[in-house]
């Protein structure tokens, strides 16, 4: 495992039973991701695609020891569904729903905050998010596995084709990734850029750390403020939208200029101030990291055939 | 969404939160009389609604003391294009004016509600500096700015109210009436889902507190829970953006030339701002989604070519969970649909690309593939200019 989720990660879908839970979480289990349960009230005590459903995630939790909530509830049931899973003692819960309330994340977000100040380890990622996947051991989320590959790069990101095309250009340069984080494109998220930079910091698995950004918001700054306080990793940066006009959002709901705030320029100028290497060219993404970690020690990852650090051994000889 | 001015004070009056004394919205010259006989007596003032901070300083605000005055500043202002400093340099047409009894002022404040996205809560922000805008107070003088943030559920709690009202340096007697008005606007604020509640400036006159002007945006997300907002046409929206949303797209329309299909929002930015490196300009944003099906690909071409501008289209899918051979057979479909005069450059990555490429080669319709966002930005850009 490198951060959040592993081969040991013990997950409950929240949604199974749905069209989106039923379609993805299939896709979960073909990659090997460890589901144990699934929750849809009013469905307990049935299986679906051979795994138990419960009526609450309490009884989930009880029954399987789900430690990890994925979640497919749609927008007006997704508040309640974030809610009961901090509520049943889940410690990573991932909400992949798109079109939640604003508010009703800043409630999930209070809850979020007790459940911390109360002593908890607990991570929400998303909502209005790919999900997160930790290559060769497990998948939570809607990603395309194929484009993935066991490595030493950690990557975060507001978007989520975005994500697909940056880690498809890290594979194809050799560069696998320790886990894919997608922290969801909404004006309130429950883990920000910085907590996921401090655990990637922390990881061993993990060498280098990609990060894209979108306009709107303010993350990408502090990101950059934590990155030169706080860690020796490289972090190398894609911000999406220079050319988007203020004043729109640009399908996100949290991607938007605001009041003169949250434009690419600070943002850019932010991170290349502290030390972070900001790639303007999405195209040149993958080519920019293989160059700089050209040399430079890459954490082998476990289990798997260790794709990144073959090709970069062969590189460096 | 938006709402416009006189939407948003009828808002807080229906709370009982102070406006001046409203005449109502006008449309047509005649209707000004019985506006101003609502409005109390004089003087008025007149004030042009549209979507835009700074009407002020560009004409589209005019204090009148009689009848006769009102008339002439009416006829000036409905039809005409108003440009201000937040249209982005277009000119917004004229077509409705709220009439309102002129307050006596004595001291003016900033107020508003956003969304804290940093702090994931909902916040109070006030300054005593009034009709000001608040990034241009942050900048100057950030020291007369406190936000206060507060929990939706738990609402805007007395102590935190009063610790504003302080702070804006009212005397005590007016303390109460300043807690009741921003309590008020927090409980609005929460149960309309707004994104947005800014009432600046919030004056205080003999009568007590008023807000002078209100801004009100609407969390689009939350809309399908209020039932009056939900058919709203989104005023600042153009017919192909609405057209776009009812067809499940997200399409914004920009000044440049090359159109854009993207899936992915993050990957459609990302796209046009490959296109301006390239030495293009974007015509649009748009995210055909996740599952990027025949339908909805068709619709997508048909709002594109809406823009007469658009000299070019790029295509630049990543595909996922939706296979690349099956994009390419929605995408050839479309084509055979939309009759395309213009260059057509294809861009697709990830799962099948190859058997993609080949139906795409082989289609005979003479759409450009592209190995990579670069080469396909470089060609639709040096396309677009033959074109």
């Amino acid at each position: 495992m490198a951060i959040l989720l592993g081969r040991q990660s013990r997950i409950v879908v929240q949604g199974l039973t749905g069209s989106a839970g039923t379609f993805h979480a299939q896709k979960c289990l073909e990659y090997g991701t460890p589901l144990v349960s699934g929750v849809t009230p009013g469905r307990g005590g049935t299986t679906h695609l051979g795994l138990p459903v419960f009526d609450t995630v309490a009884e989930a939790v009880a029954r399987t020891q789900a430690d990890v909530s994925l979640i497919f509830v749609p927008a007006p049931g997704a508040k309640d569904a974030a809610m009961e899973a901090l509520d049943a003692g889940i410690d990573l819960v991932i909400v992949i729903t798109e079109g939640i309330p604003v508010l009703d994340m800043a409630r999930v977000k209070a809850a979020l905050g007790r459940a911390r100040a109360a002593g908890r380890n607990v991570h929400l990622i998303g909502p209005n998010c790919p999900g997160v996947i930790t290559p060769g051991e497990a998948k939570a989320g809607i990603m395309p596995a194929a484009i993935h590959r066991p490595g030493p790069i950690g990557v975060i990101s507001r978007s989520g084709t975005l994500t697909y095309e940056a880690v498809h250009q890290l594979s194809q340069q050799g560069f696998g990734q320790s886990t894919v984080i997608g922290v969801g494109g909404d004006p309130i998220i429950g883990t920000s850029f910085v907590e996921l930079l401090d655990l990637f910091e922390k990881d061993p698995k993990t060498s280098a750390v990609v990060l894209i950004g979108e306009i709107g918001g303010s993350a990408e700054e502090e990101a950059a403020g934590f990155f030169k306080t706080k860690m020796t990793k490289p972090v190398f940066s894609f911000i999406a939208g220079r050319t988007a006009p203020p004043g729109r959002r640009m399908g996100h709901a949290g991607a938007i200029i605001e009041g003169g705030s949250g434009a690419y320029p600070a943002k850019a100028k932010a991170l290349r101030d502290c030390g972070v290497t900001v790639i303007e060219n999405l195209s040149e993404l993958g080519h920019t990291v293989a160059q700089a970690l050209k040399g430079r020690h890459i954490a082998s990852p476990e289990g798997v055939k260790p794709i990144a650090v073959s090709v970069h051994q062969s590189e460096s000889q | 969404m938006k709402l416009l001015e006189y939407e948003a004070k009828s808002l807080l009056q229906g709370r009982g939160i102070p406006t001046p004394l409203q005449g109502g919205v006008v449309r047509r010259l005649q209707d000004i009389t019985p506006a101003l006989k609502r409005a109390g007596k004089g003087p008025w003032v007149l004030k042009a609604q549209v979507l835009a901070g700074g009407r002020g300083k560009a004409g589209g605000v005019k204090i009148v003391k009689s009848p006769a005055e009102a008339k002439v500043a009416l006829k000036g202002l409905l039809g005409l294009k108003l440009k201000t400093h937040q249209t982005g340099g277009a000119a917004l047409t004229i077509r409705e004016v709220l009439v309102e009894s002129a307050a006596k002022i004595e001291k003016e404040f900033y107020f508003s509600i956003v969304v804290d996205r940093r702090e994931g809560m909902a916040a109070v922000i006030v300054s005593s500096q009034g009709g000001v805008e608040i990034e241009s107070t942050a900048q100057e003088s950030p020291e007369a700015i406190l936000k206060l943030s507060f929990d939706p559920d738990a609402g805007l709690p007395d102590f935190k109210a009063r610790r504003l009202g302080f702070f804006l340096g009212l005397s005590v007697d007016r303390i109460p009436a300043f807690v009741s008005f921003a309590k008020s606007c927090a409980k609005l604020f929460c149960e309309l889902d707004l994104s947005l509640l800014e009432v600046n400036p919030l004056a205080l006159t003999p009568k007590g507190l008023a807000a002078l002007d209100a801004k009100v945006v609407l969390d689009d997300n939350a809309l399908y829970r209020h039932a009056d907002y939900q058919k709203k046409a989104d005023p600042e929206a153009s017919a192909a953006e609405r057209e776009a949303k009812k067809a499940g797209l997200s399409y914004i329309g920009l000044d440049g030339d090359i159109g854009c299909l993207v899936n992915g929002a993050g990957l459609a930015m990302a796209t046009m701002d490959t296109i301006a490196l390239a030495g293009g300009r974007p015509a649009n944003f748009l995210d055909v989604g996740g599952s990027a099906d025949e339908k909805r690909v068709i619709e997508a071409f048909r709002i594109i070519l809406r823009d007469s501008k658009v000299r070019g289209i790029l295509v630049n899918i990543f595909g996922g969970i939706v296979k690349c051979d099956m994009i390419a057979a929605g995408l050839l479909k479309a084509m055979a649909r939309v009759k395309l005069k213009i260059p057509l450059v294809v861009r697709l990555e990830g799962t099948n690309v190859e058997e993609a490429k080949k139906m795409l080669s082989n289609s005979g319709l003479g759409l450009v593939p592209a190995d990579g966002l670069w080469d396909a930005a470089k060609k639709i850009v040096e396309l677009a200019k033959g074109s």
